[in-house]
């Protein structure tokens, strides 16, 4: 019952080793070459974090070994203040960027918009494959950055200025350190403009036949929507390094003040705006937010919608409020400036889009939950990592009420409360959605099965251990505990010690639960069960009509034609519980889009 | 530089029988086998490609302009004058604007059947014109830091020289593009293999390029 009739034009594979693994470029190569990208990052990031929590929790504690990533920064393997920085702001850059945009964005992106949107590849395939590799360029000064002679920078991964502007005297790091910083973010920014530029032009050209814009699957919205993000937020993120790098090397004045004394030295600037750097860094790290959020929402919802065998309340609702999050974050970006001395008729100005974000925010997950209610949901890896998902969006979305108002702000915004929200509603909600998708698609994407066994393990102690680690931040935040201390001193802060060694157990904890699933991961790529099928979950989009995994122009010698809407579960008086979107078979109990 | 042409009709069009991009603008109604309210095809991606590509330039020039801005409030800019080649190579850049339109007129025409006079000759040269208009424009620019690098004056010499500096070259950049895109457009008309979307992409970069320029000798000569 399902319709490829058009000839597609002969796309020759190509043979050599070289073109069709490492500079390939067929968008689903390059879709695994990203993952494969964050994996790495990720593990990296991790690592990193597990080094900081030890410290935080035991700050005298010699971890093993720790010399021989930096002499100056652990001598004696025990970490300096200021090595501790550096490693907090290696985490945060690579978790941001490398991960959290390039997993769910760019790996899941890449691989599966063209077969969702029933194209034979991207429009502009060597701009594609000069995306990764030069995002995995991007990866490279970051690495190299903790070689150098006084190490990575130390500025957070929001680098704000005049520190992050002023060379070595803004401590070690912050010379050649930032420069590599600001290289890397220069060439991510490269990287994804490329990205966005193929994925813009593959959602509204390379659609096949019948597939209209509504009838797109929502992870080809939310990559969409993302897509159009990245365009606008990386393309002003990408002069704001410019202009810090020639600050260091060239001696401009863009982001430092006249008169600054460093370490009884007066610098040679006159005139910067210390503020610049955080209008033009937060206009791009808002929205940031959402680059990494976005495509999680896209990707939960389709995933909850096979699993429940129905569709959500409303498929239109979903792509607005998701358009709706994409277009006010470029409104509320000042709220990350509250503390910076604004006037406080901006921070009103600021404050008030920051709580009208969290309607349409409201509407996405009252639309989950609606769905949900009621459904007899399939329970496997992929849809407990949904769950999961929604329940992260949810706790840190909640905190985000608070953090909207100036007032309440103000105290909170340089504690522990801070990082408990962010890293809930964007860092482990995202890896969330990356864990959902990588169990949904690993067969599509390798023709094997991932264990069920280890992955449903690997979700109830990641979702444990994520609530144990940041749910007490938001109690730390609120006692006061200011972040980036690397030790706790003040009276205050000694009893807060316990929950940090919690804390710490809780990360260490989770961590392993993320070697499970490395160890799934790497397993079942080379020893797997084999899928059963081509469409192992029963789904309805498109990627579940081509052959697994697909082939080199994704569908072979025909191209399909679509006559539904993605989601058509459970239609009455249809032959089956769901109808692909290739299938001619006329619904007459449906109302679908036309 | 007179070739031989043997079929005019070489701008292609995405036709629906290649494949993936051929229409997905409106549905297919579920019937068996009836596939009504379809369109021929969607737009080449060039053509949408070219408009993203100048969103991205444009946030990114919006983000200079905006730095300029800001960094005024803090401390004011100070008075500079540009360097009178700037017009000169203002009027080249709007004239080579010009010369690519009398290609396009000219390759259209050619498309459509008319020939030159000799009947032979590949109709590119207002597309050289062009070129040569936007190599002398970039030449011209690089007269005038040469200018100013021989009075002393860089990039850290006050911070509107900075952001002279920083504006310029960025778009000098941009032009590199630009006449990247003319020659390849110049080697596909000679090859017999130009589709009508490239160049029409590549004329509304180099329009851009000119058009941004103009944007911003005018927020350098009212800034600085």
């Amino acid at each position: 019952m399902h319709d490829m009739s058009t000839h597609a034009v002969p796309h020759g594979a190509p043979t050599s080793f070289i073109r069709k693994h490492v500079f390939s470029i067929d968008h689903k190569v390059i879709g695994k070459q990203y993952y494969a990208l964050a994996l790495v990052a990720a593990l990296v990031g991790m690592f990193l974090s597990w080094l900081m929590r030890i410290h935080l929790g035991w700050g005298s504690f010699a971890i093993p070994g720790l010399h021989l990533l930096s002499k100056n920064g652990a001598p004696g393997d025990v970490m300096t203040p200021e090595y501790y920085l550096q490693l907090m702001t290696m985490h945060g850059t690579i978790m941001v960027f490398f991960v959290l945009t390039t997993a769910p964005f760019a790996a899941f992106g890449n691989f599966f918009l063209p077969i969702q949107t029933g194209a034979e590849d991207m429009p502009f395939p060597h701009f594609n494959m000069m995306s990764f590799w030069v995002t995995f360029t991007a990866f490279l000064p970051i690495v190299a950055s903790f070689f150098v002679s006084d190490g990575p920078t130390l500025g957070g991964w929001t680098q704000y200025a005049p520190l992050s502007a002023i060379g070595s005297a803004g401590g070690p790091g912050e010379g050649w350190g930032v420069i590599l910083w600001a290289t890397s973010i220069c060439l991510f920014c490269i990287g994804q403009l490329l990205g966005s530029l193929n994925f813009i032009t593959t959602t509204l050209d390379m659609r096949c036949k019948g597939m209209s814009l509504m009838r797109l699957p929502l992870t080809a919205w939310a990559w969409f929507i993302t897509s159009v993000m990245g365009l606008t937020a990386f393309a002003v993120l990408m002069p704001a390094c410019i202009l810090l790098i020639l600050d260091h090397v060239a001696g401009t004045s863009f982001f430092v003040a006249s008169n600054l004394v460093i370490n009884d030295q007066m610098l040679p600037h006159s005139g910067g705006s210390t503020l610049l750097w955080q209008h033009l860094f937060w206009f791009f790290g808002h929205p940031e937010v959402y680059i990494a959020i976005v495509p999680g929402l896209g990707i939960v919802s389709h995933i909850l919608i096979t699993n429940m065998r129905r569709p959500m309340l409303s498929h239109r609702v979903l792509i607005y409020s998701m358009g709706a999050l994409a277009a006010l974050s470029y409104m509320v970006y000042g709220h990350h400036m509250f503390v910076s001395g604004m006037n406080p008729v901006s921070s009103l100005a600021f404050s008030f889009p920051t709580l009208v974000i969290t309607i349409p925010s409201t509407i996405v997950v009252l639309i989950w939950l609606g769905s949900l209610y009621g459904s007899k949901l399939r329970i496997n890896s992929a849809s407990l990592f949904s769950l999961g998902f929604v329940s992260m969006f949810i706790s840190g979305g909640v905190s985000g009420f608070f953090l909207a108002q100036p007032s309440i702000d103000i105290m909170l915004h340089a504690t522990y409360f801070v990082v408990g929200h962010f890293h809930l509603v964007m860092g482990v909600a995202a890896m969330f959605g990356i864990f959902a998708g990588t169990y949904f698609w690993f067969p599509k994407m390798t023709g094997r099965m991932m264990n069920e066994t280890l992955g449903k393990v690997h979700f109830v102690m990641s979702f444990i251990g994520a609530y144990c680690i940041f749910m007490p931040f938001h109690y730390l935040g609120i006692a006061g505990n200011v972040r980036r201390y690397q030790a706790f001193t003040d009276d205050y802060l000694i009893p807060l010690i316990p929950v940090h060694k919690f804390i710490t157990i809780a990360a260490l904890f989770t961590g392993l639960a993320q070697l499970i699933f490395l160890y799934n991961l790497i397993h079942s790529r080379f020893w797997g069960k084999m899928a059963p099928n081509d469409n192992p979950w029963e789904g309805t989009s498109l990627e579940w009509s081509t052959a697994t995994p697909p082939p080199h122009n994704n569908f072979g010698d025909k191209m399909p034609v679509v006559y539904h809407d993605p989601y058509q579960y459970s239609v009455e008086g249809a032959s089956a519980d769901y109808v692909m979107q290739t299938s001619t078979e006329q619904l007459k109990n449906t109302d679908e889009e036309k | 530089m007179a070739t031989t042409v043997h079929e005019p009709p070489k701008i292609a069009r995405r036709l629906p029988s290649e494949g993936s991009g051929n229409g997905g603008w409106r549905n297919l109604a579920p019937a068996s086998g009836d596939l009504r309210r379809v369109k021929d095809s969607s737009p080449p991606p060039a053509s949408t490609g070219i408009w993203v590509g100048l969103a991205a330039i444009t946030m990114s020039f919006a983000a200079f302009t905006s730095a300029m801005i800001v960094r005024q409030g803090t401390a004011p800019l100070v008075h500079i004058t540009l360097p009178p080649i700037l017009y000169l190579n203002t009027l080249l850049i709007i004239a080579s604007s010009i010369t690519l339109e009398l290609s396009r007129k000219q390759i259209a025409a050619f498309m459509g059947g008319m020939r030159d006079k000799d009947h032979s000759a590949v109709p590119s040269r207002w597309l050289y014109v062009t070129l040569f208009l936007g190599l002398l424009f970039v030449a011209g620019q690089t007269l005038a830091w040469i200018q100013l690098k021989s009075q002393g004056i860089g990039l850290a010499t006050n911070i509107s020289y900075s952001f002279f500096y920083v504006l310029t070259v960025a778009h000098a950049l941009h032009v590199f593009g630009g006449l990247g895109g003319l020659i390849r457009v110049i080697g596909k008309v000679h090859n017999s293999v130009l589709r009508r979307s490239t160049l029409d992409a590549t004329s509304r970069y180099w329009h851009f390029m000119g058009a941004l320029w103009v944007y911003l000798l005018l927020l350098l000569w009212m800034k600085l």
